[in-house]
């Protein structure tokens, strides 16, 4: 090969290489890409079944359900128009509490339960996810506990 | 009073960064020395300023000045002395005004040891660093200036947020920043070279120590968080593609190609606009690192305060550095043609592999990042991007590039042959599969496909790695510090991926529900609750447990997982209690209460798990040996 040749061998191999993993990503991107709902959302039929996502929302007081002694839990996410049922087996984060945003992910079930696999909630009493923070506000009026100032840890 | 001396000191020093910048980039450009000569002297006057400030800052903390609201808001009488010291960078005004000052501390050392490079192309970097600082303190002075005061003065603190309160914390701001900063020295020198039309091996001698010692730094900074992630968080694991992580490891992955391409640059003259090119990218990826933590924009499992017009300073000054930069680039670069030829097997072509490879991955990284920011930005709706994602899209460049650096680190230049070192090449790939196989075969089970590709690339760089020393040492021949430090930042990069391989394939994880006296199974481990009980620290008060962990009836380690609460923040905190192996970690966090006399326990035995940041400091290490080799001292610079 002259090197003009080789010049260009090399080039167009660079350029194949790099847009299959354009390709690779992409694909990588579209089947993993995780949406997030709230429950309005869900209970208008938007949220995929037996397909994971984000849910998020408050807390609704008085529904977190514990068998004593067992790490099996349920409770209801709601953004106040509209609840979601969450069961979760597991350790759920210090700041999960009543009344407090959370998110879960996991996947709906055909009987509109959602069943988590993993439960966020921010390190900090006043914080809220701020997706979770909108989806509330939207449905409520804007009366939300939401202190930016003091969210959660710097760590650049 | 103090407050205002910082205050002022601060003002000062933004003036004394503007006089860098005239007089360095307009006297050079006009040639005129006694306009050059004033540069060095501001550089001094706006170190000393941007450490008077940051001084002041420190003795309003450790003196518990609350008339300041920073102080207020982060600190408290009760704290260790230490810890207000480290609550200095603890929210975001202080930690600008310690980013500044270490851009300013690394500008200082640039000016001092810089006395052998040609004024005018001094000058010149001198003032581009002047640019950014001077950014960089208008950003703090006009939207985060950490000595307002209160009035009225708080009678106490509200406290350093408890996850912060720990050495590694303390330590790792300080470290990033830098790594960050650092590269805005490779970023100066590349915008000289290029107002200057020049560019040529001296340069890239003088641009590569100051680059990989601020890699370096950056690596700690990066290991640092991550371990604190582990420990004091809880995330039970070394790295989760958080957005935060991610805007770290960019400009990390960018100036690791920066390295390399630098190489080729001092060696053989090659890739110089190309190098250019990576040493805009590596600090743009820095300062987007910082709007993205910074303005609030992302949703982060530490996310941060949103504020709007930060974001929006951050961002304009983002626009002016890589636009201008770019700008910069698209004009100056043609200038600087490289010359001379390589064959296709030459190191050359390796490095070359190696820095397309490390940029498709911080590609990667950058579109997993940025696509929720965009989606949201368009309307698309809320979306997160994960380790499914990332962990693909990451592995597919970064593996054929280990396999690609167990090779390239024998190849010598221009001309593609192995010569004698194939066989010892072709020795440490056999050795690594063997190893490879006798691990996923015989002693740990569980392993997946990528086990034995993992430890198989892993030994074998490691090995290979270590050829070239040992060969040099042994027949007797100079080791140079370049050499040295090589080796051993390729050897750990090894290590590192043997051990990731291992926490990746064999962490046993469970949560458990375990009342006093009870056991239960994780994996082939036995966690036991002995004891529950009240003790009391220094500012917080604890229910701490005993567990007990057996490996096949033999006991293995003793936890003591904490759950605190701290008084002044009213926060609960876990303290996982981790027990610290030769082989591995096992770790036990406590949950809640369940009833019944039950707690949650989560637990976890994560083999190999320390090595991972072991080795990332080691690279540390090896980076900063090879920065001190002697042909980058300037007696001996040519």
């Amino acid at each position: 090969m002259t090197p003009r040749q080789r010049r260009i061998t090399l080039v167009v191999g660079i350029l194949a290489g790099v847009s299959l993993a354009g390709v690779l990503a992409l694909n990588a991107f579209r089947d993993n890409v995780m949406f997030f709902f709230d429950p309005s959302q869900v209970a208008a039929g938007e949220a995929p079944i037996e397909k994971r996502f984000r849910l998020g929302g408050m807390v609704r007081p008085g529904t977190v359900d514990r068998r004593a002694g067992s790490l099996d839990m349920s409770f209801v996410v709601t953004d106040f128009k509209q609840d979601v049922k969450v069961v979760y087996t597991g350790v759920v984060p210090d700041l999960f509490r009543e009344n407090q945003g959370v998110v879960a992910h996991g996947r709906l079930g055909k009987d509109g339960i959602f069943v988590a696999d993993e439960i966020l909630a921010k390190h900090d009493e006043n914080y809220m996810p701020p997706e979770v923070a909108r989806a509330v506000k939207e449905k409520h009026g804007g009366v939300m506990p939401v202190n930016p100032d003091s969210a959660a840890p710097p760590r650049t | 009073m103090i407050a205002e001396i910082g205050h002022y000191a601060l003002i000062l020093a933004l003036l004394a960064s503007l006089a860098q910048a005239f007089f360095g980039l307009l006297g050079a450009a006009r040639n005129r020395d006694s306009w050059i000569a004033t540069v060095r002297p501001a550089v001094t006057v706006q170190f000393l300023m941007s450490s008077l400030a940051l001084a002041v800052l420190i003795v309003a903390f450790v003196q518990n000045d609350f008339s300041v609201e920073y102080v207020a808001a982060n600190s408290n009488s009760a704290l260790p002395v230490a810890y207000r010291i480290a609550a200095v960078w603890g929210a975001h005004e202080g930690s600008l005004l310690l980013w500044a000052w270490i851009l300013v501390a690394w500008t200082f050392a640039v000016a001092a040891l810089s006395k052998t490079l040609p004024a005018g192309f001094a000058a010149r970097v001198l003032g581009v660093l002047g640019l950014v600082s001077l950014g960089f303190h208008a950003f703090t002075l006009f939207t985060s200036n950490p000595f307002l005061r209160l009035d009225p003065a708080a009678p106490d603190g509200r406290d350093l947020n408890p996850l912060l309160q720990d050495p590694a914390l303390a330590a790792h701001p300080p470290m990033l920043y830098a790594g960050y900063v650092g590269f805005a020295v490779a970023f100066a020198f590349a915008c000289a070279a290029m107002l200057e039309g020049r560019l040529d091996q001296t340069w890239a001698r003088w641009t590569r120590p100051w680059t990989t010692v601020a890699w370096a730094f950056l690596s700690i900074g990066i290991a640092l968080g991550s371990w604190w992630a582990y420990y004091e968080l809880g995330w039970g694991g070394y790295w989760f593609w958080d957005p935060v992580e991610n805007a770290s490891f960019m400009p990390w992955l960018v100036g690791t190609a920066l390295i390399h391409s630098l190489a080729v640059t001092e060696k053989r003259g090659l890739f110089k606009s190309w190098t250019l090119l990576l040493a805009i990218l590596a600090f743009s990826l820095s300062l987007l690192g910082t709007f993205l933590v910074r303005s609030g924009v992302l949703v982060s499992v530490h996310s941060f305060a949103a504020d709007p017009t930060r974001g929006m300073f951050i961002l304009a000054f983002l626009v002016i550095v890589i636009g201008g930069a770019l700008t910069l680039y698209a004009w100056r670069a043609p200038l600087l043609r490289s010359e001379a030829g390589f064959e296709f097997t030459a190191r050359e072509s390796f490095l070359l592999f190696n820095n397309i490879l490390l940029v498709v991955a911080a590609g990667a990284v950058l579109a997993g990042t940025m696509a929720p920011l965009i989606a949201d930005a368009l309307g698309l709706g809320t979306l997160s991007v994960g380790r499914q994602y990332f962990d693909p899209v990451f592995l597919l460049p970064t593996l054929p590039l280990l396999a690609l650096a167990a090779v390239g680190i024998h190849s010598s230049w221009k001309k593609g042959r192995l010569g004698e070192r194939r066989k010892a090449v072709l020795l440490s790939l056999v050795v690594g599969v063997l190893v490879a196989l006798v691990l996923v075969l015989g002693a740990w089970q569980g392993a997946m496909l990528l086990t034995p590709i993992g430890f198989a690339l892993g030994v074998w760089l490691m090995l290979s790695a270590l050829v070239d020393p040992i060969d040099r040492w042994r027949r007797g021949l100079s080791l140079s510090r370049g050499v040295v430090g090589m080796a051993i930042a390729h050897a750990a990069l090894g290590m590192f991926v043997i051990s990731i391989t291992a926490v990746e394939s064999y962490t046993r994880e469970r949560d458990l529900a375990l009342a006093v006296g009870e056991t239960g199974q994780v994996g082939e481990f036995e966690y036991r609750l002995r004891d529950l009980r009240t003790v009391e620290g220094p500012n917080y008060d604890a229910l701490r447990g005993e567990i007990v962990v057996y490996e096949n009836g033999r006991e293995i380690g003793l936890l003591h997982p904490e759950k605190r609460n701290y008084w002044v923040q009213r926060q609960v905190m876990t303290e996982a209690g981790i027990d610290m192996q030769l082989t591995r970690d096992i770790f036990a966090a406590l949950g809640e209460d369940l009833g019944a006399g039950r707690w949650s326990v989560r637990a976890q035995v994560r083999p190999l798990i320390n090595y991972v940041w072991l080795a990332a400091f080691l690279m540390a290490l090896g980076g900063v040996i090879a920065a001190t080799d002697r042909r980058y001292r300037p007696e001996s610079a040519g």
